[in-house]
Parts: C-alpha cells; sequence; structure tokens
C-alpha cells in the first residue's frame, strides 16, 4: 500500500492505494466515482478520460499512485451545482450522445482540447477528439457541442 | 404553468441528458455494496475439443482470491436445453458456460476467478492452468461453404423466403443482366460499455442484478430457468444501458457467471468482461450473397435472384432476413430467392442493428448499382421505374410508403442532378470524387407479444409511467415522457418516466425498432385509461363540479380536468377523492386483423459522397444524406441521433469492421479497439438527415415507424457504389479497406 493525496474534484483526499491500481478503477471501485466509463482498459477509446491538472489523460493508463499531489477532475466535478460546466449544457444541447457511456470521456476530453487552446476549426476538433470512440456515433452532434463553445470563446 | 401540450413531434431535450452529462446516471457495473467480491472470467484457448483438468491453485493461493469456478465445482444449474432457452434465442443448444467439460468455440469462459479486489481477480486468471483435449476446428466460412444448409427449424419470427413467377427463364431470356457475389465480413456490435453485471444479495435473499441488457424481464426469466429460482427472487435492473446493438438482446455469459458467484458464495458479486471477450460474445454473421438481376431495355426489372448464405455456431442456428428484402423492394413478377446457413466453431452470432438487411440489402442496392450501368440509366432512375406501389412478398397493401418523397427530397439536397454518370469523371486535385445511392427498408413492426405500461398519478399531481422496457441511448425515456406528458396535459418536468425493472409491467427485449411504437401505444393507452379513472373518481364526487357531464366532454390540460367552463387541478381532485396515488395499467396488441391487410416497412433512400486518394487506398466518406420516411418523429432531436448513429455505423462496415480470425488457431485476433477499428471522430465528416412528411393511420396508433434500424440499411451500400463511381472499380466485399482499393480489379 502506498499514502496518495490527490485533490479530487476540488476535495482533498488521501487514500492507500496498492501500486498497481489504476486511477480507472482507483475512481470506479475505491471511491465511487462511477461517471468515469471503462470501456476497453487499454488506452484505445477514451471513455477514461479524466482532466489531471487542467490536461485530458486516459485514466486507464495511469497508476493512481504515481499522481500524488496532482489535482484529478472528473466528469464529477465539473458542474457548479445546478449549473451545468458549458460544455456539457452544450452536449445537452446538441444531442451529442445517446447512451451517454462515452459521454463524460467526450466531455472531459473537450474540455481538454479547449484548455490546449489548439483547436481552431472543425476539422482541427474532429483529428483532436479522435482518441474517443462512441459506439452510438455521435460524432457529428458532439463536434456541434464542442465548436458551439469553441465560437463562444472566441 | 408550463407549456402541457404540442410535446409529440417537438425536439424535446432528452429527459436523462443531465443524468447523462453528468456522470449520475449508472450502468451495470457501477453499483456497490459492502463486501462486493469482484470476477474475472478465464476464456477457453481452444476452439474445440474437451478440458481435461483445470489448476486453479497458483491463482487461489494470489492474496484476495475467494474462490474459483469451473465445471468440476459450480453450484447446480438447469438440466435441460430449453431452461437455457430465453425469450428471443434461435433454435438449437443455448451455450452453458462452466457446464461441462465441452469446448464449442474459442474464447468460452472456463472458469471464474472471484476475489476481494477487481485487481487480484484479473492477476489471478493467467495462473489458472487448463489441460485439453483438442478437437479439429473449422473457423474458415470459404472452407464450409460447400456445406450450406437449410435450417430445420425456423427461428422465430424469420419468415422462409416464398419464390415467385419463372425467374429462371426470365433470366436466361433477358436482354441486359447481371450477376456477382457479394461477401460481408463478420462484425462485432461493441458497445461502449463493457460487458457486466453486478449482483447484489439482499438480507431477504433475492438477487438485485444490475445487468447490461436490453430487456430485464428476458434475463430475468433466464435466470430463474437456468437457477431454479421463483421470480420474487431475482430482479433484474437495468435502467441505463451503454449501448447494445442487439448484443444484449439475448442473456450473456457475465450475468450467468454473476449468479452462480452469487449462488455458490452467497454473496454479492460483479462480473465484468474485458474488451477481447467481448469479441467472444456475439457478432454480425459473416454473409455471402448471390445476386443475379435481369431486366428490358426500359430497365423494368425481368427477375431477382438472391441467394443467401450465413454461418452460425455449431450448437445453435442462428437466423436472420437477409433475401427476402430482395422480393419486396422492387416490383418484379420473378423472383426467386434463398437463405442457407453454414456451421463454424465460433460463438453464435446474434441479431446486429438491422439483423439480416444490412447484409442483404447491401448486396441487392450494389447489384442494383450494377444493373443501372449494365443499362445505362441512372441508378436513381433505375430505382423509380421499379418503384414498388404493393407488397408482393405477402400480397399485402403498405400502411403507408413515401419512398418517392425520399428520392426526391435526398437527391435535392445532396445535388444528384450535378453527377457525372461515368466513372472516373469526377476529380479534385488528387482525389477522385464519387457519388452513389442505395435505398433502405426496414420492418415497422409492433411487438409480437402484448406490450404493458403503468401511469401512476400522486396527490401532488406527478405522473408516473412505469414499463419494463429499455433505454438503451434510443431516446425511450424522452419519448414515453413525451407522450404521457402530452396525453395527460402536464408539463413535462411533472412526468417521470421509470423502465428497465423486471418487476414492472411487461414489455419484450428492445430490439427491431419496435420499442417507441409498442411502448409508446402502451404509455399512451395507460395515460388514456388514467384520464378516465381520474374522471370518474371526480365525477362519483358527492358534491362533484362534473355532474351529468360525459368522459368524452372532458378535456385534460395544464394539469387540470376541464369540462366547459369548469376546470379542476388534478391535485385538487385527489385530495377530494382521498388519494395518494391513482395507478392503472394498459395492455396493447398489435392488431391482428389489420395485419392480415396490411404490412408496414420504413424506407431511406441514402446518397453518399466519397473521395478516393488513389495511391493510397485511402476513402473518405465526405458526405451523407439520408432521406428516411418512418411514420411520426415522435422526437426530431433524438430521432436525428438516432440515425445519424446508424449511418456512423455503416461507414464501419463499409470501410472498416471485420473479425480478423487466425484458422489454424481458430480465435479472433483483432479483439480490441486497436485493431478493429469502428470509426472515430475522424472519420465522420458530413451527415444529413431528412425526415420525409408520412402520415401513417394503420400501423399502430402512435403511427410512428421505429428508427434503430433503418439508418444502416443500404447506407453501405450508397458508400460502395460511390467508391464504383469514383474509381471504376466495383467493390463487393466489406469491408472496403485500403488494400481491396490498391489491388482489387473490380
Ligand atoms: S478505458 Fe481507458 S481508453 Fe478505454
Ligand atoms: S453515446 Fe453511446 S457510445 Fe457515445
Amino acid at each position: 500500500m502506498t499514502q496518495v493525496q490527490f485533490t479530487l474534484n476540488g476535495h482533498s483526499t488521501s487514500a492507500d492505494i496498492p501500486p498497481w491500481v489504476t486511477l480507472l478503477d482507483f475512481l470506479r471501485e475505491r471511491v465511487h466515482l462511477t461517471g468515469t466509463k471503462k470501456g476497453c482498459d487499454h488506452g484505445q477509446c477514451g471513455a477514461c478520460t479524466v482532466l489531471i491538472d487542467g490536461k485530458r489523460f486516459n485514466s486507464c493508463l495511469i497508476l493512481a499512485v504515481s499522481r500524488d499531489g496532482a489535482e484529478i477532475t472528473t466528469v464529477e466535478g465539473l458542474a457548479d451545482g445546478p449549473i451545468l460546466h458549458p460544455v456539457q449544457q452544450a452536449f445537452l444541447d446538441h444531442d451529442a450522445f445517446q447512451c451517454g457511456y462515452c459521454t463524460p470521456g467526450q466531455i472531459c476530453s473537450a474540455i481538454g482540447l479547449l484548455n490546449e487552446g489548439r483547436a481552431e476549426s472543425r476539422e482541427d476538433i474532429r483529428e483532436y477528439m479522435s482518441g474517443n470512440l462512441c459506439r452510438c456515433g455521435a460524432y457529428t452532434h458532439i463536434a456541434d457541442a464542442v465548436e458551439a463553445v469553441l465560437e463562444a470563446s472566441k | 404553468m408550463a407549456d402541457t401540450s404540442g410535446f409529440i413531434g417537438k425536439p424535446v431535450i432528452r429527459v436523462d441528458g443531465v443524468a447523462k452529462v453528468t456522470g449520475a446516471a449508472r450502468y451495470a457495473a457501477e453499483y456497490h455494496t459492502e463486501d462486493l467480491l469482484h470476477a474475472v472470467a478465464v476464456s477457453a484457448t481452444i476452439t474445440r475439443g474437451k478440458i481435461l483438468s483445470i489448476d486453479t491453485e497458483a491463482a487461489l493461493a494470489v492474496p484476495g482470491v475467494v474462490h474459483i469456478l469451473t465445471h468440476e465445482n459450480r453450484p447446480d444449474t438447469a438440466r435441460w436445453d430449453l431452461s437455457y432457452r430465453d425469450m428471443v434465442g434461435p433454435p438449437g443448444h443455448p451455450l452453458r458456460p462452466l457446464y461441462d467439460e465441452h469446448i464449442h468455440h474459442n474464447g468460452q469462459p472456463i472458469a471464474l476467478v472471484i476475489a476481494e479486489t477487481f485487481e487480484a481477480a484479473r492477476d489471478a486468471t493467467v495462473l489458472v492452468n487448463a489441460q485439453y483435449d483438442v478437437e479439429a476446428h473449422l473457423t474458415d466460412f470459404a472452407v464450409a461453404r460447400a456445406s450450406a444448409y437449410d435450417p430445420p427449424k425456423r427461428r422465430m419470427g424469420i419468415k422462409p423466403p416464398q419464390p415467385r413467377g419463372d425467374p429462371q427463364t426470365a433470366f436466361a431470356t433477358a436482354l441486359v443482366k447481371i450477376e456477382a457475389e457479394y461477401h460481408l465480413a463478420a462484425e462485432i456490435h461493441n458497445p461502449m460499455e463493457m460487458f457486466a453485471a453486478t449482483v447484489i444479495l439482499d438480507a431477504d435473499g433475492v438477487f438485485n442484478v444490475y445487468d447490461k441488457t436490453q430487456g430485464a424481464l428476458n434475463v430475468q426469466f433466464y435466470l430463474t430457468q437456468v437457477f431454479k429460482l421463483p421470480a420474487k427472487k431475482v430482479r433484474v435492473i437495468a435502467p441505463y444501458v451503454g449501448g447494445a446493438f442487439g448484443s444484449a438482446l439475448r442473456p450473456q455469459p457475465s450475468v450467468y457467471l454473476a449468479m452462480l458467484a452469487a449462488k455458490a458464495l452467497k454473496r454479492s458479486v460483479r462480473v465484468t468482461l474485458s474488451r477481447a471477450q467481448m469479441f467472444d460474445l456475439s457478432c454480425r454473421p459473416e454473409t455471402l450473397n448471390h445476386i443475379k438481376l435481369s431486366a428490358d431495355s426500359t430497365g423494368k426489372l425481368t427477375s431477382i435472384h438472391h441467394h443467401a448464405i450465413g454461418h452460425t455456431s455449431a450448437y445453435e442456428d442462428h437466423q436472420e432476413t437477409v433475401v427476402n428484402w430482395s422480393g419486396l423492394l422492387y416490383q418484379c413478377a420473378n423472383v426467386d430467392m434463398g437463405y442457407k446457413l453454414i456451421k463454424l466453431d465460433t460463438m453464435s452470432p446474434g441479431d446486429m442493428r438491422a439483423p439480416g438487411a444490412a447484409v442483404g440489402v447491401f448486396a441487392l442496392e450494389s447489384a442494383m448499382d450494377e444493373l443501372a450501368y449494365a443499362l445505362d440509366i441512372d441508378p436513381l432512375d433505375l430505382r423509380r421505374i421499379n418503384y414498388a406501389d404493393h407488397d408482393q412478398n405477402d400480397d399485402k397493401v403498405f400502411t403507408s410508403k413515401a419512398l418517392r418523397d425520399c428520392y426526391d427530397q435526398g437527391a435535392n439536397a445532396f445535388g444528384w442532378a450535378k453527377r457525372s454518370s461515368a466513372p472516373r469523371s469526377m476529380r479534385e486535385d488528387r482525389d477522385l470524387i464519387g457519388w452513389g445511392v442505395a435505398g433502405g427498408v426496414w420492418d415497422a413492426p409492433y411487438s409480437p407479444v402484448p406490450t404493458r405500461a403503468r401511469a401512476e398519478l400522486s396527490h401532488t399531481g406527478h405522473l408516473t409511467i412505469i414499463s419494463g422496457a429499455a433505454d438503451i441511448g434510443t431516446g425511450t425515456y424522452t419519448i414515453a415522457t413525451q407522450i404521457a406528458a402530452e396525453t395527460m396535459g402536464l408539463p413535462i418536468e411533472a412526468v417521470t418516466v421509470r423502465l428497465g425493472d423486471s418487476k414492472d409491467p411487461f414489455a419484450a427485449p428492445e430490439g427491431g425498432s419496435m420499442m417507441a411504437a409498442s411502448v409508446g401505444s402502451a404509455v399512451q393507452a395507460a395515460c388514456q385509461k388514467l384520464q378516465k379513472a381520474l374522471f370518474k373518481a371526480a365525477r362519483d364526487l358527492p358534491d362533484t363540479p362534473f355532474k351529468g357531464r360525459k368522459f368524452k366532454e372532458v378535456a385534460f390540460r395544464d394539469g387540470q380536468m376541464i369540462a366547459g367552463d369548469v376546470a379542476v387541478p388534478f391535485t385538487d381532485i385527489m385530495t377530494a377523492v382521498e388519494r395518494e396515488t391513482l395507478g392503472v395499467t394498459a395492455t396493447v396488441l398489435s392488431n391482428y386483423l389489420s395485419t392480415q391487410k396490411y404490412i408496414s416497412y420504413a424506407h431511406t433512400a441514402v446518397f453518399a459522397e466519397v473521395r478516393v486518394d488513389e495511391d493510397l487506398g485511402v476513402v473518405r466518406v465526405t458526405r451523407l444524406v439520408n432521406a428516411v420516411a418512418a411514420g411520426r418523429i415522435l422526437n426530431p432531436r433524438t430521432a436525428r441521433s438516432q440515425i445519424t448513429g446508424a449511418m456512423v455505423m455503416a461507414i464501419g462496415q463499409a470501410l472498416h469492421e471485420e473479425t480478423l480470425t487466425d484458422h489454424r488457431l481458430g480465435r479472433i485476433m483483432n479483439h480490441n479497439f486497436a485493431e478493429y477499428h469502428i470509426p472515430a471522430h475522424a472519420d465522420v465528416i458530413d451527415l444529413d438527415v431528412i425526415f420525409v412528411d408520412e402520415a401513417d393511420t394503420r400501423v399502430n396508433p402512435i403511427g410512428a415507424k421505429g428508427l434503430g434500424e433503418i439508418g444502416i440499411v443500404g447506407t453501405a451500400a450508397a458508400i460502395a457504389n460511390a467508391i464504383f463511381h469514383a474509381t471504376g472499380r466495383r467493390m463487393r466485399d466489406l469491408p472496403i479497406t485500403l488494400d481491396k482499393v490498391l489491388y482489387s480489379d473490380g
């Protein structure tokens, strides 16, 4: 067991974690933040995307103990009470999902992308969001949602 | 008060949307209880044979491992095949994981490691060591093809194709004809949510089963049969399903194994399958179509021949409606159709989005394009020339068919008139550009079994709709809310819909695009019944303001019951009749008499633009326009998502998706998202959906045809036809990967 300390969705959290536990399994199984999804466990789908210090990461590829001291934000930590994050609101407005399973990862990834500041066009959005698979095929609506937030922020 | 009418047909925002964008929606693997155990399955590494022994000693020694189940120490389960047959399974002998030593396909579960943590269970699986007696296997379709057979027992709902006229003579004597074979690889459903089941055993000995399923009642039925438990001891709950596309119609080994462990240990258990294991659950069958078409010089079809072979497992006869569409889509007096199976040592295929049609219509619509070129007639015109106004398969009248409008409006939106017909005639920079068209068709069935829904009004004026139906992302929650709010005259916020619980009123598993029509009609019927109950309760009050009124004079609006100038809020009525809740249940059935005369289908016309870089073999689908005639569109927002989602899956079918089996091992080798490519953001560029008006008063009480499947049908053919137009090379083998674009001579 290794003791680690995170800021998790704004709250200081400490835990004893065996070193082989991924950040994804830590979130889902040990602190029951199940908003972050597991779609492959191999870094191939993006469902597990979270924000670490503002950057997007596949949490299934990260051992929890390796992020001691980090600030971690999951989909549960995006809204301000009943006020949704602009990206969450845009997903709702553009029907950017069906089953909703890839959605937390898409939203965290989109926020990460906007933080990166390198997406300038719809093409860019499509390219830089390609690590997040959606089997329901909501891609055009996801692009609409992200584009709307990008435009509003310009 | 907010709006209380005009909801049906409006783009109401998904009522479960906030839960999904905030992470609050919980899926099967996301329920927790103290002392929950975690289990991981061990998969067979041979394809056919027997387990001689399983050594679990080393695995059991891993700290945290609690128990390992195998066929040698499993708890007792039912003995007869019948007990393992679920509501939608095909004829045959359903697979029984961990039942005995026999291995029927690679990846079949042979053991279950149960541990205190997921990590311990997962890590211990690699230490489970099975010895096998290996038998020869066959997984190669091309080799098995010679032994195709007619399925001796029909699967429920699959109609045998009925030939008509004299197709042989018509073909032999025709002036213009084409003949070709079209092959489609097996595909994997791959919903994003991994298959999982969490069984929580409560203090009353009830197994609360959170499962990934399209039919909570089907899973409950199956578990009670297999584990010999009374229905009240097994509750199956699936409020949110992370996609399924048919893969969760039948109970999967995840739920079987979770129950097995919970029963053996009398503990709560979660089983999650890995993505790789999900490639061994179910698939769209590999299918070969042989088509011959002939026409006279004006383009009128004189014969249609469509024979197909689909693969199934050694233990079940999975069947689909592959060829019948060819007797239906175009007017033709002479039709020959046949459908056979071959057995391969794989898992049983299952229904995947538009089962049968997605493969059969691909072949027919590719062949129609070939015929159009043979005739030198525009492919869209050829379809107009052969338009079917009457269903010749069953000699029935269409309840509605606005396919002509799909042709017109789709062509218009796409700009089809600007197409130059010769292959290789459109080019920009390095890219060849191609435009293709195809048609699509799918059943608009009503659930073959009665569908029930319950409506409960509380004293606070809140309406709850309850049904055992599922929402697999399709929007059932939302359309049920719209229908209920509209019928009762309540705002959207005053309605809650509860789905996916086996203790609730019966609905068939969500599949075949019948959910919206069946559940929608049941919800409407339940609300109409509730109106009557409310009216009766109010009228029977001693000092009723509705004295002498008849039900038909009463309106339900703004949360009130209104007759003439009397308007009483529901809440006042509930207070007056001293009721906490007023609830009714309604059942709807398909109208048998009308199905004798009428038949219903949804139709589409799909237009595709591709850009092909011939040097690299890269194909990009730059535009897809899908014009859909599917009766009344209950919610254009969720409807559009259903169609675009299916179009995306069609891009995968056309260009990317195939299982690659090493036939020496009998194993699917590309069992992950890196090597089995499903469309990603970069693959999907511009999708347009047009819903053409199609009033249909006969199909069902709400006039809707269902949209879950139709968007994929024909779309891959439109893409393949566009590739022909771009390159002059005919692609008859899906997926059209770049090696085929580079090297096939077409
Ligand atoms: S679960 Fe992490 S990328 Fe798929
Ligand atoms: S919304 Fe279902 S996978 Fe994206």
